[in-house]
């Protein structure tokens, strides 16, 4: 054991040297035979085919570095944050972890994440400057990096546009005009539906109005869920769904995937993942819906929220942090490993460089009518407006799935809404002790 | 008995004990120690200093009862049981009400594919709850609904099931539809018991099948009706799998629906675990209270049914 524990640091330490050395080249990073013993790393994540993007590690770089990476698949989402804090109490977290931008401040504030600063810093350069900020909670510190991002974006049936002579909206007035248009010509259609049920659309859909959340005041917390960009945008879906020219229904429900495929719905603002969700939840309308930029408060700007996205972080439970560290930052940077991602996980890559060319380079088979998807999406991504989380962001979701659920079913004020969603936040954080500046 | 010569007392006084050990070991180990890990969380809090970043700023402290009385104080939870209370007046009745009804069906003499619908009513139960919710939910949502489509054939109004009132029904429908069959079976099971001669004096008396039905069955299967009662009240303030798995399919269901799913809410998505481990001790007392205080109820009533 005792042997074996000499190694594994070596091996470490080795690692980081050539790690540092190849400074400013990612390619480099972990190609030199750096280790003498094996380092063997755990990966807790939930991407698909994950686990063959680290076959390609464990057979080239990882093998020349010897360390070994194995991925294991405990849950997804918030289910994986939750079991990362409980693990982490019994001091058993995985080396790796795979969690979503908006967990970190939780993950950090149950002292989970390793600072891999001195690692992985120097990848600051690849990343969008709203991006990278969410790694970072805004301190010198860096808790993970980027994986995938999820840039909002504007999907519509193409094809029931031109029946119904709609033009794409592209302005959030543009749009409820067009909601209006669409019920004008055919009462029993929607344009779209407002959902409560997922709350990080309604969070991008802030971002973009220029929402931060979540804002650090000394060592005081400062919560502005209910800021004036954020109303603006709760009371115009609340004015929609109250006048009845949006849906409001739930997503990602049978009936949902119905209004889909027959077009009862024939537009969704969604993120750039949402080929995938639409080749399983509208198959039939293959080739027949289209991607625009969302729709902005301001004419001519190009401003955009993130839905979802997530990172590679280290724990401090991993014994062998400079070499996860090594391993996350080769899987979120290097060209092979991007391709690989993009190609066995479908993620969007967080990391400029891969959102165009390579495995990106040809649409999404679900948009064989929009051969430049991903070069449009790449344009939209460089508007992603920065996103400031805190570490209760799983009470504010709640909060908001409970309140603006009722809110949409009932057509009542979504105004109301966002201060039961401010004060549930603010008393949480005031409950468990955090500094909150009012 | 005469002692074995040789054997010390020792040993045979012990020796109860030692057949006690491995009964005494496992509710140790598993009963008496997690409840007793759960009541210690339930006195304690997290608490965060400044922002709660980095090593230390998080530690655990003694919270004496702080979170009993924020549990007590909390209007979701207070709201929760009221839902599933209503909830709970819906399925009990129906439930037992059928149960009975098919039991005595069944037990009527004159009666073909006995075997079969026997299964067929018991059926339900042997699919998970889990299952059987989506399947309704299915069912229920208007846009892909075979019963919408059928109304709306026949020109009928459609009523939306997973709203309002029409939601307890929605959810009531599905926890009668799983549990008659078992119900009924416990039932039937001691119909069957009841001696034959009864039946016959009865007949010989000139009374009807109903008249034997409602004045011998009914009184003779009370044991079993009160143990059936007993359960399906246990179920009720037990409920958790159906809410949760129809909540993505409507905006009516909160993620703290039932008592129980804001256990799990605040447990395992706000990570609060003191603070549910003290919501659940007080669900768990109160459905002791609730089950001893009902069966204490029902022997009483039975011991003076038998003096009399």
């Amino acid at each position: 054991m005792q042997y074996r524990t000499v190694a594994v640091s070596t091996a470490a330490a080795l690692a980081a040297t050539a790690l540092l050395s190849g400074c400013g080249s990612p390619d480099d990073g972990g190609d030199e035979p750096a280790a003498s013993g094996p380092a063997s790393l755990t990966y807790w994540a939930w991407a698909p085919g994950l686990d063959k993007v680290a076959d390609i590690w464990n057979k080239g770089p990882g093998k020349e570095a010897g360390i070994t990476v194995t991925v294991k698949k405990q849950a997804s989402g918030d289910d994986l944050v939750t079991k990362i804090i409980t693990a982490a109490k019994a001091h058993k977290a995985p080396d790796l972890v795979q969690a979503e931008y908006q967990a970190l401040p939780t993950l950090v504030s149950n002292d989970v994440l390793a600072d891999i600063s001195k690692e992985a810093g120097d990848a600051k350069g690849q990343y969008a400057e709203g991006v990278w900020q969410q790694t970072t909670l805004g301190s010198d510190a860096l808790y993970a990096l980027p994986q995938d991002s999820g840039p909002l974006m504007f999907y519509y049936r193409e094809d029931l546009f031109e029946e119904y002579g709609l033009t794409v909206p592209t302005t959030w007035e543009e749009f409820a005009d067009t909601a209006r248009a669409l019920k004008k010509k055919a009462p029993d259609k929607d344009l779209t539906t407002f959902s409560a049920n997922d709350s990080g659309l309604f969070a991008g859909l802030a971002q973009q109005a220029g929402a931060q959340w979540w804002t650090t005041d000394g060592d005081k917390w400062k919560v502005a869920i209910d800021d004036p960009a954020t109303r603006k945008v709760a009371d115009f879906w609340g004015g929609l769904v109250k006048e009845g020219a949006v849906d409001n229904q739930p997503m990602y429900t049978p009936a949902w995937n119905k209004a889909l495929d027959t077009g009862k719905q024939i537009a969704w603002v969604s993120a750039v993942w949402a080929p995938g969700t639409l080749t399983t939840a509208a198959p039939g309308t293959k080739g027949k819906w289209a991607m625009a930029p969302l729709p902005q408060w301001t004419a001519g700007e190009n401003a955009t929220g993130s839905w979802g996205g997530s990172s590679t972080a280290v724990t401090n439970d991993s014994t062998n942090k400079k070499a996860a560290a090594t391993f996350a930052k080769w899987l979120n940077t290097d060209p092979t490993a991007l391709a690989a991602l993009v190609k066995e996980s479908g993620v969007y890559p967080a990391a400029t460089a891969a959102q165009t060319g390579g495995a990106l380079s040809a649409a999404p088979d679900y948009f064989p009518n929009q051969p430049g998807f991903y070069t449009e999406a790449a344009k939209i991504a460089q508007g992603t407006a920065p996103a400031a989380w805190g570490p209760n962001v799983n009470v504010a979701y709640s909060a908001f799935k409970d309140g603006f659920a009722a809110a949409a079913k009932n057509k009542s004020d979504f105004g109301a809404a966002l201060s039961a969603m401010q004060d549930a936040t603010v008393a949480d954080l005031k409950k468990q002790g955090f500094g909150v500046s009012e | 008995m005469t002692r074995a010569p040789g054997r010390r007392p020792y040993g045979v006084k012990s020796a109860p004990y030692a057949f006690l050990v491995p009964a005494a070991v496992l509710f140790l180990l598993f009963f008496a120690l997690p409840i007793g890990y759960a009541l210690h969380l339930s006195f304690r809090r997290t608490r965060v200093r400044g922002l709660g970043l980095g090593k230390g700023a998080r530690d655990e402290i003694w919270a004496g009862l702080a979170n009993y009385t924020d549990a007590l104080s909390d209007s979701e939870l207070l709201h929760g049981t009221l839902r599933i209370l209503g909830y709970g007046l819906i399925v009990v009745p129906v439930m037992l009400g059928l149960a009975l009804l098919f039991a005595l069906l069944l037990d009527t003499d004159r009666l073909r594919l006995r075997g079969f619908s026997r299964l067929a009513i018991f059926l339900p139960y042997a699919i998970p709850g889990v299952v059987a919710a989506l399947m309704w939910g299915f069912l229920y949502l208007p846009d892909v609904s075979p019963f919408h489509f059928l109304l709306d054939k026949a020109g009928l109004p459609r009523p939306d099931l997973l709203d309002g009132g029409p939601l307890y029904l929605a959810l009531a429908n599905i926890a009668v539809w799983g549990g008659t069959g078992f119900n009924m079976i416990v039932i039937y099971t001691s119909l069957r018991a009841i001696p034959a001669e009864i039946f016959e004096a009865a007949r010989l008396d000139g009374c009807s099948q109903l008249q034997i039905a409602l004045r011998i069955k009914i009184p003779m299967v009370a044991p079993s009706l009160v143990l059936t009662f007993f359960f399906s009240v246990i179920a009720t303030l037990q409920v958790f799998s159906e809410p949760t798995t129809l909540k993505p399919l409507t905006n009516s269901l909160s993620t703290t629906w039932s008592p129980l799913m804001k256990v799990y809410q605040d447990a395992f998505v706000n990570n609060d675990i003191h603070a549910a481990a003290a919501q659940a001790v007080i669900i768990a007392l109160a459905t002791l209270a609730l089950s001893f205080g009902f069966l204490k109820a029902a022997n009483s009533r039975t011991k003076r049914g038998e003096s009399r």
